[in-house]
């Protein structure tokens, strides 16, 4: 069972309120959003699509995208990253508003090595704009980067490394079977 | 209705605390071994990784938790941050019974005859609060002995030249070598190093009515799902509550230690299982809370003695913090090293712990735990890309061929490096938090430096084809090795506790756990608080039997 399943609507509200005041959760609460998600909006789960493609990119081995990557993030957001549902809106709207006002494109409209390039920019902080201010580049970057790694890379329990992908495609046998003494010599 | 007086009160059921209540106890006092957490068990968490007690960026698997707890860091330019128990700046240990013993490591070093005297063995070193224990290693030496034969230790006296004397051996035989740890052996003897078996508190076959380890990838920061991993929660607590003597009482909060009129501990104050508010009345109080929350609760325990919190009138309550600058190397090799054989941590050599030229101690080299998916995303060569297609085929071709000798840096004790309590921010219960600042000492970096070229070569003659430094930095000290905030002494003008743990103005209030050591070793410091529990805790014994009651 996982953790997410376990936590009950009080205390979800609980959480919500510790870490964010409350205010997105319980106005999300008040007017039930049109989407298969917890958090995010449909165009917001694109973006976090593109963005989880570009930090695991598909070769032989599924991506991020097709590994669970983003519905990991939407169940952390409604769950211990409750705390993050800020930065990750004003994140992704920053990097919608200046795919805008450069590509006039969403990002993940923008062709794959485009969208690279807008990656690399926002990972040594060189992006401009009154949106991007005091680092915000760089710190958002790294909460993608990170959070799509523990998504592809972390237990399936959590949403993402569907089909135990990133275990299979390091080589390690899963389940682990507990109480098999099979590597013993 | 209020609680029935009680001869101690022990704060913690970790490494020190557990092993207290049960000296305690069979001892024929009564006693009440609090614990802010519950029983962990294995099912909860199992192999999770991203809320495991290693990698907490989904949580503590065997907490402190999120919600109710929190702490302020000091950023080397002032700044401070508000961090949660999940964030590593918090630097957690575990809150449940056992505490961290539930999901360490379980390595099971003895400290160095060197490690007692280093004032002695090194002269002064400026900026620095070192200095001998009060005692000696051969003082110390019964108790280690005790702590491996109750807890139960696996492993080989007799290969390690470096290791002070010991009367008994080891009570079962050391675990095998898996791959990367029989490349490092035989790279060690070629080099001319002494490499032996890492000793641990594990079972390699079946002890103490629990069965032998089966080898799991996940060990470290895990709970055991066979319970061969011996901690105190599965050997000297359960003794303890036998005795009939022991009450656990699991998910309370202690926030004072109270004292009266005449200077003299009556029992403390804590917040039950439903968060309300109880007086436990007492002869004598033992903190084995870690060694930031045993000193927030001395500095929280304001009185008309001790305005400033108990034991701190000379302020050394929560000075001199320390854990380990982990610091060593990787190699990548051309095959695979990697067999699946948990937990990975096998060989260690100990040729440098002391002797090198121009540093105070150094470190015991160990090959290192296996390390799991997600944690090896951030294990890179320098300037390797940290995310895209390079990233991932690394991922893919590299999990399996990289394998890491790393240790614990034995570090100089810096009495700017401290535990505080924080003047505005308190927690779910209302109680002041702790703050934490300072750094390492500077010539720390020097020998940091040494160890991992001394790691990088030893990789380099196993057969890596590519090698490069993870060398310990300088900042904030701590973690889950966090050690030295309530050092032992004989001058109560620079120590916090006597050399049995006894606060010094106080009768009849002691600290058994890390925050006692005088200096933190370069070993993980488990055994070494075990051995230091069964100090304290026989001491107290030993006084009660000859009628003293610490009045």
């Amino acid at each position: 069972m996982n953790q997410q399943a376990k936590l009950t609507r009080r205390r979800f509200i609980t959480l919500s309120v510790l870490a964010t005041g409350g205010i997105c959760l319980l106005s999300r609460c008040a007017n039930p959003p049109l989407s298969k998600w917890r958090v995010l909006t449909e165009q917001e789960s694109s973006l976090l699509d593109a963005l989880a493609e570009q930090i695991i990119p598909t070769d032989e081995w599924p991506g991020g995208r097709d590994a669970g990557v983003t519905n990991f993030i939407d169940q952390q957001l409604a769950g211990p990253y409750v705390r993050f549902q800020d930065t990750y809106r004003r994140g992704m709207q920053a990097v919608q508003e200046s795919c805008k006002t450069k590509f006039q494109k969403r990002f993940e409209q923008l062709p794959f090595e485009e969208q690279t390039l807008f990656l690399k920019s926002m990972e040594a902080g060189k992006m401009e704009g009154k949106l991007w201010e005091n680092g915000f580049d760089r710190q958002f970057f790294r909460l993608i980067r990170d959070h799509s790694m523990q998504g592809y890379y972390g237990s399936p329990r959590h949403g993402g490394n569907k089909n135990n992908v990133s275990y299979q495609m390091m080589k390690l046998d899963y389940p682990v079977i507990i109480g098999q003494n099979r590597y013993i010599s | 209705m209020g609680n029935k007086h009680v001869n101690a009160i022990v704060v913690g059921a970790g490494a020190g605390g557990g092993i207290v209540a049960k000296e305690l106890s069979v001892a024929g006092l009564s006693v009440v071994l609090f614990e802010r957490g519950g029983w962990a068990t294995f099912d909860d968490t199992d192999t999770d990784e991203l809320k495991s007690q290693r990698t907490t960026v989904l949580g503590n698997a065997y907490g402190p938790d999120d919600l109710r707890y929190k702490r302020v860091v000091v950023n080397a330019d002032g700044s401070t941050d508000l961090v949660l128990p999940s964030e590593g700046g918090y630097n957690n240990n575990a809150a449940c019974v056992g505490s961290g013993t539930v999901s360490y490591g379980a390595m099971a070093w003895r400290f160095m005859q060197e490690d007692f005297k280093l004032k002695t063995t090194y002269g002064a070193i400026e900026g620095s609060t070192l200095d001998d224990w009060p005692f000696t290693y051969e003082e110390l030496e019964p108790c280690y002995e005790k702590a491996e034969w109750e807890i139960g230790v696996a492993g080989d006296s007799t290969l390690n030249p470096f290791a002070a004397p010991r009367k008994k051996p080891y009570p079962m035989p050391p675990f095998s070598h898996n791959k990367e740890a029989k490349l490092l052996y035989d790279a060690a003897k070629r080099l001319g190093y002494h490499p032996f078996p890492i000793p641990m508190l594990r079972n390699s076959i079946p002890y103490g009515g629990r069965p032998a380890c089966i080898r799991m990838r996940t060990c470290c920061g895990y709970a055991c799902p066979v319970n061969a991993k011996c901690g105190t929660q599965n050997t000297v607590i359960p003794i303890a509550i036998e005795s009939g003597n022991c009450e656990l009482r699991i998910n309370s909060v202690v926030s004072e230690i109270q004292i009266n009129e005449q200077g003299k501990i009556t029992g403390v104050t804590y917040f039950d299982e439903r968060n309300r508010k109880q007086t436990q009345t007492t002869d004598i109080v033992i903190i084995s809370a870690s060694a930031t929350e045993t000193a927030r609760l001395l500095l929280n325990s304001k009185s008309k003695f001790f305005p400033k919190g108990i034991g701190n009138e000379n302020d050394w309550v929560g000075r001199n913090l320390q854990g380990h600058a982990y610091t060593g190397a990787y190699g990548i090799f051309e095959d695979e090293v990697y067999d699946d054989l948990g937990p990975g941590a096998s060989v260690a050599i100990s040729d440098f712990n002391h002797h090198n030229p121009g540093i105070m101690g150094g470190e015991v080299l160990c090959n290192e735990f296996i390390r799991m998916p997600y944690a090896f995303t951030g294990i890179r060569p320098p300037g390797s890309a940290s995310w895209g297609k390079e990233h991932k085929t690394f991922q893919r071709l590299n999990y399996k061929r990289v394998a890491q000798a790393v240790g614990p840096y034995q570090e100089i004790p810096n009495f700017e490096s401290r535990v505080e309590v924080d003047p505005e921010v308190k927690d779910f219960w209302g109680i002041p938090v702790v703050r934490l600042s300072g750094s390492r000492h500077e010539k720390d970096i020097e020998g940091c430096r040494l160890m991992s070229e001394k790691a990088e070569s030893w990789l380099k003659e196993a057969g890596a084809i590519q090698t490069w430094q993870s060398v310990g930095g300088r900042g904030l000290s701590g973690g889950q090795h966090q050690a030295g905030t309530c050092r032992m002494g004989n001058d109560p003008k620079t120590s916090v506790t006597d050399k049995f743990g006894r606060i010094h103005a106080v009768s009849n209030l002691f600290v058994a756990d890390g925050s006692l050591n005088v200096n933190n070793g370069g070993f993980n410091p488990a055994l070494t608080i075990m051995a230091l529990g069964y100090r304290v805790g026989g001491y107290i014994a030993g006084e009660w039997s000859k009628g003293n009651r610490f009045k």
